[in-house]
């Protein structure tokens, strides 16, 4: 950081920039808000950012309507895929920086790797397979498919932190007489509690707000909420209405946002520890 | 680092113990295997046949690389890509590292602004084209605001326009994703070793010269993070085009990853799909392979 | 408390990798304290893994009272640890650290409870039971490591650095303190440091590592006053030991060492007369303290003249360094004698404690005519044929 003076010109033009950039970040969502609560009058006479002539939640209404049910899918598909990829990405990374033994390497520079593949590659033989087990358009199914492939991110964070806790740990306890789990379950795991955290938070985001697998794997009854947002703003069919878009858009984002409002500092560490490796 | 101690003949649970973590592993290792390289080379098996609706495996060569070569969409798509990419990253990477130069000159409420600015990166992409796709309306959008506000006549239909929708695209998604690059060089900025710039200072050197000079030149590997992951959004951005334009109009505003869906999933032309999406692997391969290169190149010279 | 051996130990981490640890053969009685001491990257840490069990060897045997325990995992080896970095569990509290590995050996709550009392009297540490790692400071936290290792009264105790993290007030009082336990425990322990003053304070032997080979086994003393090469030589003693590389030559029978002061020159008869010794390019040992001022009447002991260059007072000596054949040479005399830089001093050696060495193989040569020389032997016996 380096040291200017209170208020010299500079100064006051460095704070009306960044004041001014923060008002454009909020406006789409100002924007979404107050659409929402307007009516589809309202919204014909009036523009993007006047207030509602009237309050009126008849979009919500509408909106939770015709997307509320798929709000539940996307807990029915979220909550489960973030507890078992966290999981096996904790126990992943505790033996990929712990255990090493030969190939262990090697398996985590392919993990590596695979963080980078464009899902489209996979995409077609993943269909054929959860197709096979039964599991098209499932909810099930696309929990499946966001363990497999939320697998090397989970891992990577886990091992990432493990890797810099000494060793000697895990010595002074297996001289303890500890095995594989219980060094896991008493020591490694409470030391945890930070990573666990951003893992939990990064994969509820991303899984949450995945649109790509949820199209492919559950169009139709099991669909999860950004599924149903995007055939809700396309539909071709009759008047636009626009409040019940942006409502639905707001129930579809709410979750994910909440969770970054309160837990943010986490999601941020998500986001620069998995870039760091990038 | 310690490998496991030898066993001798004792207990059969010394024995477990020394399995245990190649068990524990085991799963994921075959996930990984199975579920990222063996459907990449299946995808790829596929490109060389003639599936359309169903799988089939008679082989055609690289017929349907030709037949994607000559396709029309896929090379507006393409260039989609390159138009949209190229736009984006540079774009989102001058305003995160312009917004991140301003927090680091100690503001008050710097994470309140910080929060505000990262926002955009919680929410899914397809909440984001929504959102935009309104504000970018014709006729009831931006540009209806501003004529109320009394600009008369500004008209802003790009979203109709087959050679601008591209430039829609952009700023949705600049706008989501420029407070992730401002957060990754903040971060990089608070890193940078402070003796440097104070002695650029007391050599007479301003500001703005000390940063661009001196300050952004050392924060290359940051860069270097930013513009991959940036990439990798760009070459992902599926919801983004699928909320806001769905390709359109017509398929001017396609992008490959939305070529490759629409051409596997709805038109059942699985060949040709898989080759698009083998192309897609190309393209990122063409990226990545030099960066790792040049990283572990660096490596070895530490 | 057990008796240790080491029976032609060999690690080697792979085909085409260079062994870490090469032939290493050591005993230790019951009660005995053993230091391994070398520079970084001698194998000293890797044989300590070995003897816990967290690596495993390559070839050789690991006797614990004359069973072979090499097979064994850590848990059962009866072996307790304390590292360098202490590792102590972060979310533990003190009494938790050292009852864990109690609890997991189903000893009784009460008997967990009684341990965990006499360790922690022991230590004085009973008042930090409460506490979690993070709030205890270096020393405390070195305590509980050791208490941890105490409380499980293993039959070998083994210590990875365990002072090096300390400041170097902490670490002389530690040093003491440690001494002080082993005396009254007398518990058989292996002790890794890379700093030599440990190992001769504290040791009743001393094996000298260096690239993954024992250089020298034998007491504190035998190292000291009998090292069996250059690098044993160098790395023991403080100030290292004057190395003066030379020719000897041969007049009428006796071996010289002629010393050049540039002032002044001396002829250094040795007390080793084997033959052919003068043909090869030696290297004549001294130690700072075996260089004196010479006293006013002759004795018959060989004395050079020479020109301070520098003064090193150190407070209950003072290093004094002068040139011979080249070299710069230090003495250790009491601060009162010492002259000034550029006054010149006479000086006087016994030729019966120079050591010589063989310049391009660093063996020590000769036979002496001591009582050390009956360790030498042992130890020279462990290196033929490397």
């Amino acid at each position: 950081m380096i040291n200017t003076q209170r208020f010299t010109f500079s100064r006051v033009a460095i704070y009306a920039t960044l004041i001014l950039a923060a008002a454009v970040y909020l406006v789409p969502l100002v924007v979404m808000l107050l659409t929402s609560f307007k009516t589809p009058e309202d919204i014909r006479t009036g523009n993007l950012l006047s207030w509602p002539q009237v309050i009126d939640g008849i979009g919500w209404i509408k909106a939770w309507d015709t997307v509320g049910g798929y709000f539940w899918n996307s807990v029915k598909i979220t909550v489960p895929a973030v507890l078992i990829s966290t999981f096996i990405g904790a126990m992943n990374g505790y033996v990929l920086s712990m255990w090493r033994f030969r190939g262990s390497q090697l398996f985590f520079g392919l993990l590596l790797f695979g963080c980078f593949l464009p899902f489209q590659t996979v995409l077609l033989p993943a269909s054929f397979t959860i197709g096979k087990l039964g599991l098209a358009n499932t909810t099930t199914g696309l929990v499946l498919v966001h363990v497999v492939y939320g697998l090397a991110f989970t891992t990577l964070f886990f091992r990432n932190y493990y890797v810099s806790i000494p060793d000697a740990l895990v010595k002074a306890a297996r001289l303890d007489g500890a095995g594989f789990f219980t060094i896991f379950g008493r020591i490694l795991l409470p030391m945890s509690v930070p990573i666990v955290m951003v893992c939990l938070i990064w994969q509820f985001t991303q899984i949450w707000n995945d649109f790509l697998f949820g199209v492919v794997f559950a169009s139709g009854d099991a669909q999860p909420i950004t599924v149903a947002l995007n055939n809700l703003v396309n539909t071709s069919t009759g008047a636009k209405e626009y409040n019940v878009d942006m409502a639905a858009a707001m129930i579809a984002g709410l979750p994910t946002l909440l969770v970054y409002i309160f837990a943010g500092k986490y999601f941020l560490r998500g986001l620069t520890s998995g870039a760091v490796k990038g | 680092m310690s490998s496991v101690a030898v066993f001798s003949k004792a207990s059969p649970f010394d024995a477990l113990q020394r399995w245990l973590p190649k068990l524990v592993l085991a799963p994921s290792m075959l996930i990984v295997l199975v579920g990222f390289y063996g459907y990449i080379f299946w995808t790829f098996l596929l490109s060389f046949t003639n599936s359309s609706f169903m799988p089939s495996y008679q082989w055609v060569g690289l017929q349907q690389y030709a037949r994607l070569m000559a396709n029309d969409r896929w090379w507006v798509a393409s260039k989609n890509l390159a138009v949209f990419g190229g736009m984006f990253i540079v774009i989102s990477l001058v305003i995160g590292v312009f917004l991140a130069i301003l927090l680091d000159q100690r503001i008050r409420k710097e994470g309140f602004i910080r929060t505000i600015y990262l926002y955009p990166m919680a929410l899914s992409m397809i909440v984001t084209g929504t959102a935009w796709k309104w504000l970018l309306n014709p006729g009831l959008g931006l540009d209806k605001m501003l004529r109320d506000w009394g600009w008369e006549g500004f008209r802003f239909d790009w979203l109709l326009d087959q050679d601008r929708v591209v430039y829609c695209l952009v700023i949705a998604a600049v706008w989501q994703a420029s407070g992730f690059v401002m957060a990754m060089f903040l971060a990089g900025l608070r890193g940078v070793d402070q003796s440097i710039i104070r002695a650029a200072q007391v050599d007479g050197a301003s500001l703005p010269t000390i940063y661009l000079r001196i300050v952004l030149p050392s924060l290359r590997p940051v860069f270097f993070s930013a513009f991959m992951i940036l990439a990798h959004i760009a070459i992902k951005s599926f919801d983004l085009v699928s909320a806001m334009t769905a390709g359109g109009p017509g398929y001017s505003s396609d992008l490959p990853a939305m070529f490759m869906y629409s051409f596997t999933f709805s038109r059942g032309q699985m060949g040709i799909g898989s080759a698009s999406a083998i192309m897609m692997l190309g393209a990122i391969l063409a990226i990545l392979v030099p960066y790792l290169y040049s990283e572990l190149r660096n490596k070895r010279h530490d | 408390m057990a008796t240790l051996e080491l029976r032609n130990v060999n690690k080697s981490y792979g085909k085409g990798l260079p062994d870490t640890l090469k032939n290493i053969e050591l005993k230790i009685d019951d009660g005995e304290f053993l230091i391994l001491v070398g520079p970084s990257g001698c194998g000293k840490s890797t044989l300590m893994n070995c003897i816990a069990g967290l690596e495993s060897i390559s070839g050789g045997a690991i006797l614990v009272d004359d069973a072979d325990i090499s097979g064994m995992s850590p848990k059962d080896r009866d072996i307790a640890m304390v590292f360098q970095s202490y590792a102590l569990y972060p979310t533990m509290s003190v009494r938790d650290n050292i009852a864990f590995g109690l609890k997991i050996r189903k000893m009784s709550a009460a008997a967990i409870e009684e341990e965990v009392a006499r360790v922690s009297k022991l230590l004085q540490i009973e008042h930090l039971l409460s506490r979690k790692p993070g709030q205890l400071s270096g020393g405390q936290q070195q305590r509980v490591a050791m208490g941890r290792a105490l409380a499980r009264r293993p039959k070998i105790y083994l210590f990875d650095e365990p002072l090096s993290n300390l400041d170097a007030k902490l670490r002389v009082e530690m040093r003491t303190e440690m001494k002080l336990m082993h005396q009254r425990l007398k518990t058989t322990t292996v002790y890794v440091t890379h700093d030599q003053i440990e190992a001769m304070t504290l040791g009743d032997k001393v094996a000298v590592m260096k690239d993954g080979i024992i250089q020298q086994f034998g007491t504190p003393k035998q190292i000291y006053n009998d090292p069996a090469n250059l690098f044993v030589a160098s790395f023991i003693g403080s100030p290292p030991m004057n190395f003066i590389p030379l020719r000897l030559q041969r007049r009428e029978g006796r071996l010289l060492a002629l010393l050049d002061s540039g002032q002044a020159r001396c002829e250094l008869p040795l007390g080793m007369q084997d033959a052919g010794l003068e043909d090869r390019d030696v290297i004549v040992g001294i130690r700072a303290e075996q260089i004196v001022l010479a006293p006013a009447e002759a004795n018959g002991l060989p004395v050079i003249r020479a020109e301070v260059q520098v003064i090193e007072p150190t407070g209950p000596d003072t290093l004094v360094f002068v040139t011979l054949n080249g070299i710069k040479v230090c003495c250790r005399m009491a601060p009162d004698d010492a002259p000034a830089v550029g006054q010149s001093l006479n000086l006087q050696f016994d030729p019966a404690k120079v050591l010589l060495f063989d310049a391009n193989t660093g063996e020590r040569l000769g036979a002496m005519s001591s009582p050390q020389a009956q360790g030498r032997a042992d130890n020279v016996a462990q290196f033929k044929g490397r």
